[in-house]
């Protein structure tokens, strides 16, 4: 197993647990798949995008500039594993 | 040969004003006496065509005598918003009683509320500085739509921050104080007089959820809420609502520095939301729509998305209490 699949996989595992954990109380009842729009689908709000942001930039130590804030970075589980380990990997910009 | 043109656009939106009229202020009336048993309506004027507009539907349903005006100002409110708001009452003939909220909201913490989560963002915040909060335009890219601070110091320096999920929300709830705070005072009269409370919302606000919840959300009757914005300004041009107040730009009125209702919500003027939104409702064809609206498909696939984000974001506002199961 690479690196990059190790980390992807922590990535998208802490995600759903701050999904499941902030936003649905704990609660595995909502049922959603990795390619969900979080949006789209009703898992999170505009406002929960803001706190994941948040989430995203503390627990990864990354800043997420204003160009990077589009859907495909941050609007379900996939695109946000992938972005992360992006920004990780400094394929991004303004990765600290 | 028919062309986009004249198939979709804005003479679309055109209502029979004088019939539209006469609609609304029997169902004003009907409400108010018999399903109420209400004597009267309190309208809180801002001074925009919105609030005229349900004063002079008021007025001609039930009487100037059975209306009574609120002009609610306080230290961010525009310098015109009182003389246009007193002007309005003068036109329709009503009693208008000034009641500026700024000690009260001084006194909830509204403004040091704010200041707070400003200067959290922007450390260099202090007194003279005007802020404001702002949307990135939906036409312009694809960007996930959230709000920056812009702040500007008293010698014209333009700070612009992203905000945070904290800082968001701390603004918002600080802020909506000023909208609580006057529906607070229009209950207390309607109170006082058993008269009905008047919401003022047009379709655009209504259906985008832009209103603050037990704010300027809350009331009895909501004469204007199935009305598009353009809809409104030719039912106000029918009413005789003043022509300054028929040209003025809608505004929110809300924070220290102007803020357009386009840059802190729709992100779109009303003309343009007007004809997307209208257009979606109605199942127009897309590019009829994209064609009146003056943008282009993927302009129109976004602005649709918006809209239905919106719908989705703000659902909550338009919940009433929530029971565990049917009681009346």
């Amino acid at each position: 197993m690479s690196d990059t699949v190790v980390k992807s996989n922590e990535v998208k595992t802490a995600l759903k647990g701050f999904i499941v954990s902030n936003f649905l109380f704990g609660q595995g009842s909502l049922k959603f798949d990795d390619a969900d729009s979080f949006l789209e689908k009703g898992i999170i709000d505009s406002t929960g995008i803001l706190e994941l942001i948040s989430y995203l930039e503390e627990t990864y130590t990354i800043n997420i500039e204003d160009d990077e804030l589009i859907p495909e970075n941050l609007d379900s589980v996939n695109a946000v594993d992938a972005f992360v380990l992006r920004k990780l990997n400094g394929e991004d910009s303004a990765n600290r | 040969m028919r062309t986009a043109e004249t198939v979709f656009n804005r003479k679309s939106l055109k209502i029979d004003a004088a019939s539209e009229t006469e609609r609304i202020c029997r169902w004003i009336r009907e409400t108010i006496a018999f399903k109420m048993k209400r004597q009267g309506a309190v309208v809180a004027l801002s001074g925009g065509i919105d609030s005229s507009t349900v004063a002079a539907l008021c007025v001609r349903a039930l009487g100037p005598e059975k209306v009574l005006g609120l002009q609610m100002p306080e230290q961010h409110s525009s310098e015109d918003t009182l003389e246009l708001s007193r002007g309005v009452a003068e036109h329709f003939g009503i009693e208008a009683v000034h009641q500026d909220i700024t000690e009260v909201l001084k006194s909830l913490g509204c403004y040091s509320r704010q200041e707070t989560a400003f200067r959290r963002l922007i450390p260099e915040y202090a007194a003279g500085w005007r802020a404001k909060i702002v949307l990135p335009g939906v036409l312009e890219s694809g960007q996930l739509r959230l709000f920056s601070l812009v702040a500007v110091s008293p010698e014209c320096r333009e700070i612009k921050k992203r905000l945070d999920h904290k800082s968001y929300l701390e603004i918002v709830a600080a802020t909506n104080f000023k909208q609580r705070v006057r529906k607070m005072f229009e209950y207390y009269h309607a109170d006082r007089l058993n008269y009905a409370v008047t919401g003022t919302p047009n379709r655009l606000e209504y259906d985008q959820g832009f209103f603050v919840k037990l704010g300027d959300g809350a009331a009895d009757i909501k004469p204007i809420a199935h009305l598009y914005k353009s809809q409104v300004y030719q039912l106000a041009e029918y009413l005789g609502v003043p022509e300054e107040i028929r040209s003025r730009p809608p505004t929110t009125d809300t924070y220290s520095l102007p803020q357009s209702q386009e840059e802190f919500y729709f992100s779109l003027s009303y003309e343009k939301m007007d004809l997307c939104l209208y257009g979606k409702n109605k199942g127009i064809p897309r590019d009829q729509v994209a064609f009146a609206a003056g943008i282009n498909l993927e302009q129109l696939d976004r602005v649709y998305a918006d809209i239905e984000q919106k719908r989705r974001t703000t659902a909550y506002l338009h919940m009433t209490p929530q029971l565990v199961e049917n009681v009346l």
